[in-house]
């Protein structure tokens, strides 16, 4: 028997979860076989391939914007996980203080040190491998700094009175030389074939210059070299390639019955600018029997002209006038994303390299299925 | 070569040593095989199956794409606790196949999905990027 195939009204509607004042309904997936009788819901490559778009709203170094469509929850949340997770970057793991007399301390320096965001050429990041820390019950040895997994920066800043200063100088940052140390005042030391992966725009430095590590007065002095290494995020947030990757539903507005004149500017106000517009009706609509719009000719009315940018703050659904005239909703399968990366990498290559590190994933697991099959 | 790694720590001298390849293929968190552990009392059809060092992550996706299967009955996947790096997984199926095999079409139909994704994605965004090119250039 050929598998029933459901109308698209029934899929529309299974489609969307429903945003009620106090309630949210029709939560879970139902794309299984089994669930509905009679339908197939089997995986099927073709028909993935076939109902799986991308579209792309924004593509910047620091924020990439898309939509995934006709993907599960499922699968879009273990891409934003990785995302977060276990992508490795390279960030300072390791601080070996030689002098530190500024007010901050040892530990407090190198946690501020360790989050700051590093970038460098991608081929020599991609390059750099995992740097083994001795085991816990002491049966591994540690691998020892080599060039294919530690970078060597150094911090070496002493501050001193400026005696070309003002007399009436208020200013530290004129009064004194380095009385700020900046992130821009790392420096990188390349080891061996480092050399030929980091050369001229691709060294490994700071992706902000800016960033504030310490304040020094005349006398102090820090001296530090740091080794950074390669690690995920679920080790350390510092590792993290992402400022932040998050997704959200297409939401979706319907307005079943007409919100005309006075009602729908205000209609309008419960939603973010632009997502609700004001229309004449037209005649064609007035002459319509059972429109609700009979009589209403040329009155104002309100449209959805962009649900995409809607919050779903809910606001239209605490006012009685509009009560049973809207309805809010979510698409199940419509993941809107975004991602931030922190600098290291691109961030649509970010998203590209979760999804490598999922098939990565299941192929490392698939491969210990072979001890169980035997 | 920067002279403090030497005087730091003789031990600690950086050297341009070969890269040792079994080592590094070991100690890739990701890339690391790692064992899975069938629970007690499994039959051909219904196992439980324990991932060590797995979560959500993989979990919950792994579960969708084995209840995707029409040959399986259940799936469901749990962390027994939040403490323990733990996931167990658990398949019943009909006699059409084992949970074994379920559990392998999972991992193949979520690697097969992940190709697709990445195609669509550098498609559409090789198209995005050529659009917005253009668009700056006029």
């Amino acid at each position: 028997m050929a598998p029933l195939v459901p109308s698209q009204e029934e899929l529309q509607r299974r489609r969307i979860i429903g945003i009620n004042a106090e309630t949210v309904t029709n939560i879970p997936s139902t794309d299984f076989p089994g669930h509905w009788p009679g339908e197939s819901h089997g995986w099927a490559l073709d028909e993935f391939k076939e109902n799986f778009q991308v579209e792309f709203h924004r593509n910047d170094r620091f924020e990439a914007s898309f939509s995934l469509i006709g993907l599960d929850a499922s699968v879009a949340n273990a891409f934003r996980r990785i995302l977060m997770a276990e992508i490795p970057t390279i960030a300072i793991e390791d601080c070996f203080i030689h002098n530190n007399t500024s007010v901050i301390q040892d530990e407090v320096l190198a946690q501020r040190l360790g989050l700051i965001p590093l970038k460098g050429s991608v081929e020599g990041i991609n390059w750099m491998h995992w740097y083994k820390k001795a085991s816990e019950d002491g049966t591994e040895e540690e691998d020892g700094p080599c060039d294919f997994n530690t970078i060597v920066l150094r911090l070496d800043v002493e501050c001193y009175k400026n005696e070309y200063a003002d007399k009436d100088e208020q200013d530290p940052r004129k009064l004194y030389t380095n009385a700020h140390v900046y992130a821009k005042d790392l420096m990188y030391m390349p080891v061996g074939r480092q050399e030929q992966f980091f050369v001229g725009d691709g060294a490994i430095a700071p992706v902000n210059p800016d960033i504030l590590i310490a304040k020094l007065r005349p006398g102090q002095k820090i001296e530090m070299e740091l080794h950074c290494q390669k690690g995920i995020g679920a080790d350390h947030a510092k590792f993290s390639p992402v400022a932040t990757a998050s997704y959200r539903l297409l939401p979706e507005i319907k307005i079943e019955r007409p919100i005309i004149g006075e009602d729908a500017k205000k209609f309008a106000k419960c939603f973010p600018k632009g997502v609700i517009g004001i229309e004449p009706v037209t005649p064609e609509e007035a002459a319509q029997r059972g429109s609700g719009y009979e009589g209403h000719a040329g009155e104002q009315k309100a449209v959805v002209k962009d649900a995409f940018n809607d919050t779903v703050s809910r606001e239209c659904l605490r006012h009685d006038e509009f009560k049973d005239k809207v309805k809010l909703g979510r698409v199940r399968d419509h993941f809107i994303f975004s991602v931030e990366s922190t600098g290291q990498f691109e961030s649509d290559m970010l998203f590209l390299e979760a999804v490598k590190v999922m098939k990565l994933k299941c192929n490392r697991w698939k491969r210990g299925l072979t001890d169980l099959m035997a | 070569m920067p002279e403090s790694v030497h005087s730091q720590d003789l031990d600690q001298s950086m050297v341009d040593a070969e890269q040792p390849v079994e080592l590094l293929q070991s100690n890739d968190p990701i890339l690391e095989e790692r064992q899975i552990v069938v629970l007690a009392g499994a039959t051909e059809t219904a196992a439980s199956f324990q991932f060590e060092g797995e979560g959500h992550t993989m979990g919950n996706a792994l579960r969708y794409a084995i209840m995707k299967n029409p040959a399986v009955e259940f799936c469901g996947y749990t962390i027994p606790h939040p403490s323990d790096p733990k996931m167990n997984v658990r398949i019943q199926t009909n006699d059409t196949t084992t949970a074994l095999e379920a559990l392998e079409k999972g991992f193949n139909d979520l690697m097969d999905l992940c190709d697709v994704v990445t195609e669509k994605f550098t498609a559409s965004r090789d198209q995005f990027n050529a659009e917005s090119g253009n668009r700056m250039e006029a």
